[in-house]
């Protein structure tokens, strides 16, 4: 718990979002470490890709900043990783899955692709990476969802970034590809020091590898590690009115208790990161 | 056939096929089929008032083009913008008739605009053709990696610094002045076919982007090329040839894949995908 | 000075005693209405582009039909039955897919038409081919058509408000009307015969490439005045007669004006009027909602 002379890889500070005259994140506040795995964890609605796409510079907050590295987010900000939550690949589009991790490392650069065999090399240790070489000149269209998720990481890894951004990557997937993934992304983050942030809006199946929680609710978050932050008094402060957390199994349910209304502010302990 | 006056027809239909080819790649895999139609219509009414006011026809073609590329650009962010599309497609068709009723060529004029004629670029446009032609080309070259991003993953094309509303505005220009450079030759309402049917069918016989592009251009040039010779033989109109050729490329590519993907599957392998092309 | 003659250079003379005129009012007028009617559900459901490529692939019956020496009008309805009947059982799939199918069945058809067009005119002795079926044939229509495009209006009006309710319904959410018990595939091929009619009507009146102007142009006006399907369609049907009507008004009056006395295309008049309508009723009324918008700040969506 000590505190780092290195800046957070990522900090959000105060950012409010209005839409369409709605306010959809009040004030949110949290920092992520380098290698830190981080679940971002909310009901569907509550305001988590509308964060993640602050964070990636595609939404401008109405107030609040995010730093990258401990610098406000430029476009010369280091690269984020980003694993959106769903591309149209249509089975007809003539691009392979090297093609796409291609892109990922030199795709925002004018011009044709330039054939080299370092950058063929380096296409094939991503894909390997991501244990997808069998399916590497198969058509990104024709693959499964399971194995396009793992073409698309290979191409948000390829340009070496120090934070990695998932986009409920495990929304439409059976249970054991759900594990396959999170198993994949642990271990990449672990082996290339990468700091991770995942939005789900079931944390179960990220339990294991989770050392940081950031929950979202009602266009607030309360930051900090799973014991802090999933509890009945936390969340149900940050609900706005009574829910309960139960465990079951090593599973964490929360589950919506009568209407009791809470006070917003949170504790300054729940608020900071670990 | 390769005497005098035709040698306009070969070189202006090389041009138009070779940048249809380039410029259909992206059209189709952008799903922009609908903008690549409206452009050419409104290319139409510009080439009808540009021949009324004795203009260069290039100029008109080009100048309605770029108008009509600006405008759904522009009208992209209402609302209900297929509605617009189409009733903006309607309007430059009724104006084109307009300034064409008010010459003295009238049918012949409408029928050479609409369906394309073999003679229909002269020595004198044979020069601005290629130049708008080898822009058009040169632009996609240099837009081609970022294009890509953005038309697969813009949101991630996006966050990587790809200014993807620029490059939808650069890419609609491109289609306006491809068509625009076509009209002449292939005819405003069947420029469309020229710029979907040659990339569809290539993209059904390799899974490599740059080799489906190349391909492209490879069936367009068959395709202008036939369509001209059976055109001159016998007298019959160009875009006929260039419609029936298109759908024909394009139904031998999907069961060339559906003949490919019966042969997987009854051999019973489980990774359908492991599928590499030469 | 009577209220008759200040309203005297408006109609030039002969225009209320031309046989032909009166001709191109009925038939206007028809086509207009049907349109008007049918055209609503084309807008509600988001077939714009569709409706469009019906009436191009249009072009190829009715040249073809030229050729045989029939009638345009029942070349249109012929391929416009048919190609209506394969686009609604071909259904809707990946949309970019059905868009690239569509267009390349486009392309096929005008190629055919070139080919018929071309063959009208060195075959037979008359030249107007392409202008008729391109761009309509209002002013020369035989008299005895008339009836006949009356009685398809009628077919074509009375399948609609037939099925009115189911097609609202369908039209609005089709996973609804099936569960509500609405035969969603009847009510869709019905729609898509009168569909047909009214694109084979209004081709014949302002040409099969410009027809879509009179199915969509003041449906979507309409529905931008109103929510109410009922409404929405005698709001469309009406602007339709306005510019129908209009539109034969100045392309007679065109003879008459300077210099060229070689009078403008009905056609152009129609699409441009409908065209202006939609134009000026989409600014005014999308000024005031992005005023009503702004002042009333947080709250509404």
């Amino acid at each position: 718990m000590a505190v780092s002379e290195t800046p957070p890889i990522l900090a959000v500070e105060a950012v409010s979002v209005w839409l369409s005259g709605r306010e959809i994140l009040h004030e949110v506040s949290f920092r992520i470490a380098a290698g830190e795995f981080t679940g971002l964890i909310g009901s569907n609605g509550a305001g988590k890709t509308t964060l993640l796409r602050v964070i990636l510079g595609l939404q401008a907050p109405q107030a609040g900043q995010v730093l990258i590295d401990g610098r406000a987010r430029s476009h010369r900000s280091p690269p984020i990783g980003y694993v959106p939550q769903k591309i149209v690949l249509d089975p007809d589009m003539p691009l392979r899955a090297r093609d796409l991790v291609g892109l990922g490392l030199d795709g925002h650069r004018f011009g044709l692709p330039r054939r080299s065999s370092a950058r063929r090399d380096l296409i094939d240790e991503m894909l390997a990476a991501v244990d997808a070489t069998d399916f590497a000149d198969a058509r990104v269209g024709n693959l499964s969802g399971g194995e396009q998720q793992r073409v698309l990481i290979a191409h948000a890894l390829i340009s070496r970034p120090r934070l990695l951004l998932l986009d409920e990557p495990l929304a439409n997937l059976d249970i054991r590809s759900e594990q396959e993934v999170v198993e994949l992304v642990a271990r990449i983050a672990t082996e290339q020091q990468i700091a991770v942030l995942i939005s789900a809006h079931d944390m179960n199946p990220l339990l294991p590898v989770m050392d940081h929680v950031v929950y979202v609710a009602a266009g607030r978050v309360a930051s900090g590690s799973t014991g802090e932050v999933v509890n009945t008094e936390v969340l149900s402060r940050l609900y706005g009115h009574h829910v309960d957390v139960v465990h079951v199994n090593n599973r964490i349910l929360v589950v919506a208790g009568h209407e009791t209304a809470v006070h917003h502010d949170l504790p300054d302990s729940a608020a900071g990161s670990t | 056939m390769f005497s005098g006056f035709m040698i306009n027809a070969w070189e202006a239909a090389t041009i138009v096929a070779v940048v249809a080819g380039i410029v259909g790649f992206f059209t189709v895999l952008r799903g922009s089929a609908f903008a690549a139609h409206a452009l050419p219509n409104g290319a139409f009414a510009g080439a009808a008032g540009a021949s009324l006011l004795g203009v260069n026809v290039i100029v008109g073609l080009g100048v309605f083009a770029l108008l009509g590329a600006l405008t759904i650009a522009g009208l992209g962010r209402r609302a209900r913008h297929d509605v617009a599309t189409a009733l903006a497609i309607v309007m430059m068709l009724g104006l084109g008739s307009l300034f064409l009723s008010m010459t003295t060529e009238y049918a012949p004029q409408i029928y050479s605009l609409l369906f394309g004629e073999v003679l229909g670029v002269s020595t004198g446009e044979l020069l601005p053709t290629a130049v708008i032609g080898a822009l058009c080309v040169a632009v996609i070259f240099v837009l081609y990696r970022p294009l890509m991003l953005s038309s697969v993953m813009p949101d991630a094309a996006e966050a990587r610094g790809v200014k993807v509303k620029q490059m939808d505005l650069a890419f609609l220009i491109v289609i306006a002045l491809a068509t625009a450079a076509a009209v002449p030759v292939v005819g405003s309402l069947l420029i469309f076919s020229l710029l979907i049917g040659p990339p569809a069918a290539a993209r059904s016989f390799t899974d490599k982007p740059l080799h489906a592009m190349g391909l492209s251009v490879a069936v367009a040039l068959a395709t202008v090329w036939t369509a001209i010779a059976l055109s001159y033989l016998s007298n019959l109109p160009i875009g006929f040839f260039v419609g029936t050729i298109s759908a024909c490329s394009y139904a031998a590519g999907r069961g060339w894949m559906a003949w490919r993907r019966a042969r997987t599957s009854s051999s019973g392998s489980a990774v359908v995908t492991n599928l590499v092309q030469t | 000075m009577t209220a008759l003659s200040l309203l005297a250079p408006v109609f030039e003379p002969g225009f209320f005693s031309s046989p032909p005129v009166d001709i191109a009012l009925i038939v206007g007028g028809v086509v207009a209405v049907v349109s008007g009617v049918v055209g609503t559900f084309t807008v509600m459901r988001g077939q714009s582009f569709a409706g469009h490529a019906l009436a191009d692939i249009g072009t190829t019956g009715g040249s073809g039909a030229f050729l045989v020496g029939a009638s345009p009008l029942y070349g249109f309805v012929v391929m416009n039955v048919i190609a209506a009947g394969v686009m609604e059982l071909i259904g809707i799939r990946r949309p970019r897919g059905r868009d690239l199918a569509t267009g390349i069945v486009l392309g096929a058809a005008l190629g055919l038409a070139a080919l018929f067009l071309y063959l009208d005119t060195t075959t037979s002795s008359t030249t107007g081919a392409t202008i008729n079926v391109l761009f309509g044939s209002i002013f020369t229509l035989a008299s005895s058509m008339v009836p006949v495009i009356a009685i398809l209006g009628a077919l074509a009006v009375g399948t609609v408000l037939l099925c009115f309710r189911p097609l609202v319904l369908s039209s609005l959410s089709p996973d609804l009307a099936a569960t509500r018990g609405v035969p969603v595939r009847l009510v869709g091929m019905a729609y898509f015969t009168a569909l047909s009619l009214a694109v084979s009507l209004s081709a014949v009146a302002i040409g099969a490439i410009l027809s879509t102007a009179l199915l969509i142009g003041p449906a979507a006006t309409a529905l931008r005045l109103t929510k109410r399907t009922g409404t929405a369609m005698v709001i469309a049907a009406t602007l339709g007669v306005v510019a129908t009507w209009t539109g034969v008004l100045l392309a007679y009056d065109s003879y008459y004006w300077q210099p060229s006395h070689h009078g403008w295309p009905v056609s152009f008049f129609v699409v441009a009027l409908v065209f202006v309508f939609y134009v000026v009723v989409e600014l005014s009324v999308g000024r005031r909602s992005n005023r009503r918008r702004s002042v009333a700040g947080a709250g509404t969506a």
